[in-house]
């Protein structure tokens, strides 16, 4: 993962409460198998006119906000589906932080999988830098994840939290489940001591495979047989 | 020892490893997976050279893209066929147990979790989906979570976790007939709105909620993400070992028992604390239908669309004017003027075999309205659409002019081909009325089963308590 310690840059206003991950990335781009390539799908719905054109009415197509990689938004951002499309979504289309006064709780955890810093600031603050970011065109800010403040270049500039595992989980870019394999040791342990098991006791329509064989390919129209 | 709620019971249960300052490693005890949210995590685990460490404990099954008919023919669409593909490949590869499309026993993740016995008291249980709340109700600690969770639990089957705050919901009281678990879990919504749990587990208790089947509790706890909850809860009973008797994936006999015995004590104890208590009194509860985008937008039957001004705090006035807009609809409007286009009973909310019993029985011997392009029933598993056949409901339905369907998500998130097209109108028994969830344009309603067949049946929402074949229901 990419790490994030201090970041400068261009703020881009949705002043939306409650945007759900429906609308970061909608549902028909959840059949991709790679992370790659959602920055296109942000937001399509809003985003986008019908043949993919850009609708001038959203915000993040106009001008002044090209380019912008902190996103400043209204509360309980990211709620509904867990979809981890919507930070890889933010993410390749170039935004590293999120303010918001607050957000869902599952999407706030994948943001930082995936290197995002999700800021929270008081909703008077929040007010505040939408009323900067619309009376100044090009308005910067510097998130500061070392020193846990944001702050502008006129001398705006206010702290902020965050949880110290994370913090320091994002700063040096750990992989966390190279963090939680260190622990094998008492996994195993766990294990012996709490057995758990997941024994059938009634034959159930269910398949294991070995691992050469295919019991279902896919037939798909016009094209033969899928590869499985 | 200091009282504890069943979230720190079954919490304390599974902590493989604490230190301070750092979230806790919680042991997973089932994690079910899907064709959605799977393959980049098996990517992940490829890239790193990492294995499954426990595929006994890992389950996976087809749902959110699968057609609900004409499973025989070729797939139209390709994206989703590599989907399915990807899927077989990362369980062949693991050797974890697949439910395909084609199985007897396939269905939506939480309906056939619980239905198989996989899903038990006192567990933990994750899976990539918002929804796994479901499995809350039977005193089972179950959250969804994001891919790179998937990841972590296919290779350590621990997450590392911070504790989440409590919440007990009490219902006082009785419902009346006509009421269910869909109106109980929406007025909550309604009440604490949709960020209300954040942060939070919700236990749900009070003698409305004990009154509940299973198929009810799943129902509430089902939409506690609605609430912005991680999860939600109910302490297990005798309704819920009755439920789990003889499932496949339990033990039987003596072997039972001593898991009931187990399973009597993971209820919260007496004079626990909660961070937050929110108190219902069920009479009070109608039947519910939300107005907007959001399933914290709801009210009553007999109620009006709002008029945004109504609102206080000017961000809300702002989303119920956006919401509005998007939805077509006139501030004042009753909401038994509201006329539909499509009805959809199904989804992990309501698809359950008790759901399509309640549905039929509103049906039974009617015609749906002439206005009503579609009218789709789908069944939450293919083992609920072969009980409900064996009642002979599909016939009730398909006499009425229902579509009667194969088991999957179907039109809850349009991922198939059951789409609801864009400026139609849908009573839906789902979960979400986000914009577009349903279909690009697509306008949700969200409603019990009793209220989606009644309004298929008048072309708008009624008032099911004015039918008589619903004062004698049990809920
Ligand atoms: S039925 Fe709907 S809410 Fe439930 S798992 Fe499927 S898509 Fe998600």
């Amino acid at each position: 993962m990419q790490p994030f310690t201090k970041h400068t840059g261009l703020v881009a206003p949705l002043d939306r409460v409650n945007v759900d991950t429906d609308q970061i990335v909608p549902k028909q781009f959840l059949k991709a198998l790679t992370r790659e390539g959602f920055g296109r799908t942000l937001f399509y719905d809003w985003r986008y006119l019908p043949g993919e054109k850009p609708n001038p009415d959203f915000v993040l197509n106009w001008p002044r906000y090209r380019g912008a990689s902190i996103l400043l938004t209204r509360s309980n951002f990211g709620c509904g589906s867990s979809r981890e499309h919507a930070p890889w979504a933010l993410l390749d289309y170039g935004f590293r932080a999120i303010i918001a006064p607050s957000y869902a709780d599952i999407f706030y955890n994948n943001c930082f999988k995936n290197g995002i810093l999700p800021v929270v600031l008081p909703d008077a603050h929040v007010d505040e830098l939408f009323r900067r970011t619309q009376q100044r065109e090009g308005y910067r800010l510097t998130v500061d994840l070392e020193d846990l403040t944001v702050s502008d270049d006129s001398g705006w500039r206010q702290p902020f939290q965050v949880d110290a595992f994370r913090r320091e989980c994002l700063l040096k870019g750990w992989d966390d489940i190279g963090l939680t394999l260190r622990f094998e040791e008492q996994i195993a342990e766990y294990e012996r001591r709490h057995p758990v098991s997941a024994r059938m006791y009634e034959k159930v329509d269910a398949t294991v495979l070995p691992p050469q064989e295919s019991i279902h390919r896919y037939k798909r129209l016009g094209g033969g047989e899928g590869e499985a | 020892m200091t009282p504890r709620t069943m979230y720190e019971k079954i919490w304390d249960a599974h902590v493989v490893r604490e230190s301070p300052g750092e979230p806790s490693l919680i042991y997973i005890d089932r994690h079910l997976i899907h064709e959605g949210t799977s393959p980049q995590a098996f990517a992940g685990l490829r890239a790193a050279g990492r294995k499954v460490r426990r595929p006994d404990l890992t389950f996976a099954v087809m749902d959110h893209s699968v057609p609900t008919k004409d499973r025989h023919l070729p797939l139209v669409d390709q994206v989703a066929a590599a989907q399915f593909e990807a899927l077989e490949r990362n369980c062949r590869e693991h050797g974890i147990t697949l439910f395909n499309m084609f199985s007897r026993n396939q269905g939506i993740v939480h309906i056939i979790g619980p239905e198989l016995g996989l899903t038990q008291p006192g567990q933990t249980i994750v899976c990539g989906d918002s929804h796994t709340s479901t499995h809350g109700a039977f005193g089972t600690l179950a959250f969804g979570i994001g891919t790179s969770e998937v990841e972590h639990v296919l290779a350590t089957q621990c997450l590392p976790q911070f504790k989440s705050k409590t919440m007990l919901v009490r219902v006082n009281g009785r419902c009346r007939p006509g009421i269910t678990a869909k109106d109980i879990i929406l007025s909550i919504i309604g009440r604490i709105g949709i960020a209300g749990g954040t942060g939070h587990v919700i236990e749900y208790a009070g003698e409305a909620i004990r009154a509940l089947s299973m198929e009810g509790r799943m129902t509430v706890c089902n939409m506690s993400i609605e609430a912005g909850a991680r999860a939600g809860m109910i302490a297990p009973d005798e309704t819920t070992f009755a439920y789990l008797e003889g499932r496949p994936f339990l033990p039987r006999g003596k072997d039972f028992q001593v898991a009931v015995d187990y399973w009597k004590t993971i209820a919260s104890d007496a004079g626990a604390q909660y961070d937050r208590v929110v108190e219902l009194v069920a009479d009070d509860i109608a039947p519910q239908v939300t107005w907007g985008t959001n399933p914290g937008m709801v009210t009553d039957v007999t109620g009006k669309v709002p008029d945004p001004a109504s609102f206080a705090d000017p961000v809300d006035r702002k989303a119920a004017e956006r919401a509005l807009e998007y939805m077509g609809l006139v501030p004042g409007t009753p909401i038994q003027e509201i006329p539909i286009d499509r009805v959809f009973i199904g989804s992990c909310t309501n698809s359950r075999l008790e759901d399509l019993r309640l549905a039929a029985r509103v049906v039974a011997g009617k015609r749906v309205a002439p206005s009503i392009k579609q009218a789709l029933v789908v069944p939450g598993s293919m083992v609920v659409k072969a009980q409900a056949e064996k009642e002979g409901l599909d016939k009730i339905f398909r006499e009425a002019g229902f579509e009667w369907r194969d088991a999957g998500c179907s039109m809850c998130i349009g991922m198939n081909a059951d789409v609801l097209p864009s400026g139609e109108r849908s009573a839906s028994t789902s979960n979400r009325n986000f914009e577009g969830r349903q279909g690009k344009g697509g306008r949700t309603h969200l409603v019990s089963p009793m209220m989606a067949a009644a309004a298929a049946i008048a072309g708008h929402f009624v008032d099911i308590r004015d039918w008589p074949e619903v004062r004698t229901a049990v809920q």
